[in-house]
């Protein structure tokens, strides 16, 4: 991505909070490799034990969705609701369910 | 043409429904070009700003006080990659951010270029330099451009210690010896007008605030935060037994706030235009610092490259 080779490519920043958690987007830096990034991320965004586990992608090598295209790309769920628990009516008494 | 003018309508109802605008999503050139100026003016304001407290590391009262500040400074570096990565996501390259920072042409907070004369002072910049910074970023962690919003969350979660550290050394500086209270309140003195100056020009005279108002990238026009920050500071220096160096100073009974001096603009004007006291000073430093820096660039990428050389092998 930068025209200079010496410029450190950017990395996505990914940290589990807890064992047990999601790994959650947390911003980005600069490395010069992977190992490097997670070392500079551990600096950057655990310097208060935010984290015990940290992904490292490059950003690059992150596809995303289009929001411009948002509302036809997500329509198909639209009519659906019958995919919710609260679309159905249970019998009067019925318990545990 | 109309097509622009439905996207900006668009865009504007999303800012106006309290969307967060992200990355990829359309938006005005306006919107970008103003918050890419405003998001790097205050990621050189976090690095610029560990110059002056930088300065008093190797002369920290005590061990404790030696840790605490190197945290401190620490943090702003943090403050300062979070914010650059803020800026990137709007597509302006980490190199051009840096080069105009570096070459002058962008500005940071003007407070950092006011010197660090005694331990005093580094009292003061937490508690008022600090505090003043959080008002600001408080407002903030609610603009409308979802990176930047995030980021102000994780600044302000850690802030705050900023600001008590700061408040905590003025304390103790101001129940000492006749001497240590004299220096606090010094610190008070020089440090209490910038500060003010901070929250930047007037309603009156600050032509684009309006703008940022409507798309919501501020929340609060600078009198408002202002006058916010200076009830609250009196009575902090009140309970440490300081006083705040403005002789027009008055609780206003009618309006529940303080009534105050005026701010010396030309003052401002002159730090901003370049002519304060650490300007050149601090310009030099983060050049200095950049280029003796370059070896560690250079050291990582070759790093980088031998290792993969050797796995590929």
């Amino acid at each position: 991505m930068s025209e200079n080779p010496n410029n450190w490519p950017l990395w996505e920043i990914f940290i589990q909070s807890k064992r047990g958690l999601d790994h959650k987007h947390v911003g980005s830096l600069h490395a010069a490799d992977a190992d490097m990034a997670i070392e500079n991320a551990r600096d950057v965004y655990t310097r208060r034990q935010e984290g015990n586990s940290i992904w490292v992608v490059k950003s690059e090598q992150i596809h995303a969705s289009r929001p411009e295209d948002a509302e036809s790309f997500y329509d198909p769920a639209d009519d659906k609701v019958y995919r919710h628990p609260t679309f159905y009516t249970m019998p009067e008494g019925a318990k545990y369910i | 043409m109309t097509e622009v003018k439905n996207l900006e309508e668009l865009f504007q109802a999303k800012i106006d429904a309290e969307q967060k605008i992200e990355p990829k999503d359309w938006m005005p050139d306006a919107y970008r070009k103003n918050l890419v100026r405003q998001i790097s003016q205050h990621a050189h304001s976090e690095v610029v700003g560990m110059l002056p407290e930088g300065n008093w590391i190797s002369r920290a009262p005590s061990l404790k006080r030696k840790a605490i500040l190197l945290a401190k400074v620490q943090d702003e570096a943090g403050h300062g990659l979070y914010l650059y990565s803020a800026v990137e996501t709007m597509g302006t390259s980490r190199e051009q951010t840096i080069d105009d920072l570096l070459s002058g042409k962008a500005k940071y907070s003007s407070i950092f270029n006011y010197p660090t004369l005694t331990w005093a002072d580094i009292g003061a910049v937490g508690w008022l330099v600090d505090g003043a910074a959080i008002m600001n970023q408080v407002m903030l962690c609610r603009t409308s451009y979802g990176p930047y919003a995030r980021a102000m969350v994780r600044i302000c979660k850690e802030e705050s210690f900023h600001q008590r550290q700061g408040y905590e050394i003025m304390a103790v500086l101001a129940k000492g010896s006749p001497e240590q209270k004299e220096m606090a309140q010094d610190a008070l003195n020089r440090w209490w007008w910038p500060s003010l100056m901070m929250f930047g020009p007037t309603d009156a005279n600050s032509p684009h605030s309006a703008q940022s108002m409507k798309w919501k990238i501020k929340r609060q026009s600078n009198d408002e935060l202002r006058q916010t920050f200076i009830d609250r500071t009196v009575q902090q220096a009140e309970v440490i037994g300081l006083s705040i160096p403005d002789p027009d100073l008055k609780w206003n009974e009618e309006t529940k706030q303080y009534d105050w001096g005026a701010i010396d603009w030309t003052e401002f004007n002159n730090v901003v235009a370049g002519n304060g006291p650490c300007n050149k000073e601090r310009l030099a430093a983060r050049n200095k610092a950049h280029d003796e820096g370059a070896w560690v660039r250079d050291a990582a990428v070759a790093y980088a490259a031998k290792k993969a050389k050797r796995k590929a092998a």
